[in-house]
C-alpha cells in the first residue's frame, strides 16, 4: 500500500490514537490525530486519493465510503471510529464494475463519479434493497451537476443481476 | 482534540462522573459538518460511544421497543418489524439525509442534538418515547415531550448517558409525518410535523417551528375537540400558542405558519389523507 503523508493536510489537535482496521481487505493500524477524518487518512496518510473531499458537510457524497458494507461519508466519520470495522474505498472496485456508468453516459465532469460508483456498487451488490426503495432514493445522497441523473440511474439498472426499476 | 474510550456502559457512566463535560460521540454527523474549521469544537474532550459494548442493539419487547444509544436509522429502516409496529420511524428515517448518513446518524444522537429541525426527535415524541438516562448515580425516564427546556437546553445533565430510548407499542392510527424541506433528498427541514391519533387523543409535533421540537397541545385539544373548521386558518390561533416561528436561512415564519395550518387543515383535521410531500 501506498503511504503518502502530506504533514499540512493532516490536523494536529492532540495525543495520537492508535486504529486497527480493514481497509480494501486488508489489515492496517495507524496512528491517527483524533481529530483526523476517515478521508483525510485514506487521501494523505495512505494515498488512496480516489476519495474526493467535495462539501465537508455530508451532502454531495463524493466522500462515500463502505462502512462494514453500507455507505458512509467518509468527511464525516473520524478515523479512530472505524476501528475493527471494514472499510472498502473506490479503490477496492474492480475496474468492470465502470463499466455500464461508460457506456451509459453516467459521467461527465467525473468529480462525483467516485461517490457515485461506491454507492451503485452498493445497490448493485444488495438488489433486495429495490423491494423498499427506489434506485433514485437509495442515489440521492450522491450529487452530480452535470449528468441529470438519469445517465446513473439507468447505468445502475444495466448493472443490476435482473434490471428492474421499481 | 481528546477522546475517552469506555469498553462497557459502567467504565462510559464513570468517565462522565469524572468529568461532566466530556461529550459522548456517537455517529458524529452533525457534530463533524465543516469539521476541519471548527476549532472550539476540536478542544473539548470526547467519549467514543462506538466501542462500548451493548449500545447499538434494539430490541422489540411485547408492549415497547427499546431502541440503544447508538442504533442508527438504517438499523431501524432495514428492521422489517419498524414498518409494520412504528412506521413513522421508517418514514422520519428514510428523510435524515441519505443513506450515507442514514448508516451513521443516530436516533438518541438526533435528540441530544436538540436541533429545532430534527427529523427523528418528532416523529419519536408523537409516539410517546421516554429517555431513559443512566449516570453512576442510576437510572432516570424522562418523556421525550417534556425532555427540552430551551433552544438546546434539555434534561440531561453531563453525568448522564442516554442509554436508550424507549417507544411504548399501543394502538394508533393517522399516522402521518410530513417533512417540508427545498428538496427531498439531504435538505433540512423548513417545517416538520407528526401527526397520529391514539385512544387517547391525538398527537401533533412539530419540527422548525419553535426553538424545540414540541407537542402542540392547543392544536391537539382542538382536533380532540371535532369541531368543524372552515379552513386552514381556523386553525392558526391554536397553532400560534403552541408554537412561534421565525424568519431564518431556511424559510419565513409566515410560510412556516401556513403550511404547517394546511398541513392540519388538510391531514387530520379533515379525516382525509394529507397533500403530497413537496
Amino acid at each position: 500500500m501506498k503511504t503518502t503523508v502530506h504533514a499540512g493536510d493532516l490536523p494536529a489537535t492532540g495525543p495520537a490514537i492508535t486504529v486497527r482496521f480493514r481497509l480494501n481487505g486488508a489489515d492496517v493500524a495507524l496512528d491517527v490525530d483524533p481529530a483526523e477524518r476517515l478521508l483525510e487518512t485514506l487521501r494523505y496518510r495512505l494515498g488512496l486519493t480516489g476519495t474526493k473531499e467535495g462539501c465537508a458537510e455530508g451532502e454531495c457524497g463524493a466522500c462515500t465510503v463502505h462502512v462494514d458494507g453500507v455507505p458512509a461519508n467518509s468527511c464525516l466519520v473520524l478515523t479512530f471510529q472505524v476501528e475493527g470495522r471494514d472499510v472498502e474505498s473506490v479503490e477496492s472496485l474492480d475496474a468492470a464494475a465502470l463499466a455500464p456508468f461508460l457506456a451509459g453516459g453516467a459521467t461527465q465532469c467525473g468529480a462525483c463519479t467516485p461517490g457515485v460508483v461506491m454507492t451503485a456498487a452498493w445497490v448493485v451488490g444488495h438488489p433486495e434493497l429495490l423491494e423498499t426503495h427506489r434506485i433514485r432514493e437509495l442515489m440521492a445522497g450522491n450529487l452530480c451537476r452535470c449528468t441529470g441523473y438519469d445517465g446513473i440511474v439507468e447505468s445502475v439498472e444495466a448493472a443490476l443481476p435482473a434490471a428492474d426499476e421499481t | 482534540m481528546r477522546v475517552r474510550f469506555a469498553e462497557t456502559a459502567a467504565e462510559a457512566y464513570a468517565m462522565l462522573a469524572d468529568d461532566p463535560s466530556i461529550v459522548p460521540l456517537a455517529g458524529g454527523t452533525d457534530l463533524l459538518v465543516h469539521w476541519p474549521d471548527r476549532h472550539a469544537a476540536h478542544d473539548a474532550t470526547y467519549l467514543d460511544l462506538g466501542r462500548v459494548a451493548g449500545l447499538r442493539t434494539h430490541r422489540w419487547t411485547d408492549d415497547a421497543l427499546l431502541i440503544g444509544a447508538t442504533t442508527t436509522y438504517w438499523d431501524l429502516i432495514r428492521d422489517p418489524r419498524t414498518s409494520s409496529k412504528l412506521p413513522l420511524l421508517v418514514e422520519a428515517g428514510r428523510l435524515v439525509g441519505a443513506v450515507q448518513i442514514q448508516s451513521r446518524g443516530t436516533w438518541a444522537g438526533n435528540i441530544v442534538n436538540a436541533s429545532p429541525a430534527a427529523d427523528g426527535v418528532p416523529v419519536l415524541m408523537a409516539y410517546d418515547a421516554v429517555v431513559v438516562l443512566e449516570s453512576v448515580d442510576g437510572r432516570e425516564e424522562v418523556p421525550l415531550a417534556d425532555f427540552y427546556q430551551g433552544y438546546k437546553e434539555m434534561r440531561r445533565t453531563g453525568r448522564q448517558l442516554v442509554r436508550e430510548i424507549r417507544v411504548p407499542l399501543r394502538e394508533r392510527r393517522n399516522q402521518t409525518f410530513h417533512k417540508v424541506g427545498s428538496r427531498r433528498a439531504q435538505a433540512i427541514a423548513k417545517v416538520g410535523l407528526a401527526t397520529l391519533e391514539a385512544d387517547d387523543g391525538w398527537r401533533v409535533v412539530a419540527a422548525s417551528l419553535a426553538p424545540t421540537v414540541r407537542r402542540c397541545r392547543a392544536v391537539e385539544a382542538l382536533l380532540d375537540a371535532g369541531e368543524p373548521l372552515g379552513g386552514p386558518d381556523d386553525l392558526l390561533p391554536a397553532l400560534r400558542s403552541d408554537v412561534s416561528p421565525i424568519d431564518d436561512i431556511r424559510s419565513t415564519a409566515v410560510y412556516r405558519e401556513q403550511v404547517a395550518a394546511r398541513l392540519l387543515y388538510y391531514g387530520p383535521a379533515s379525516g382525509r389523507p394529507g397533500p403530497t410531500d413537496t
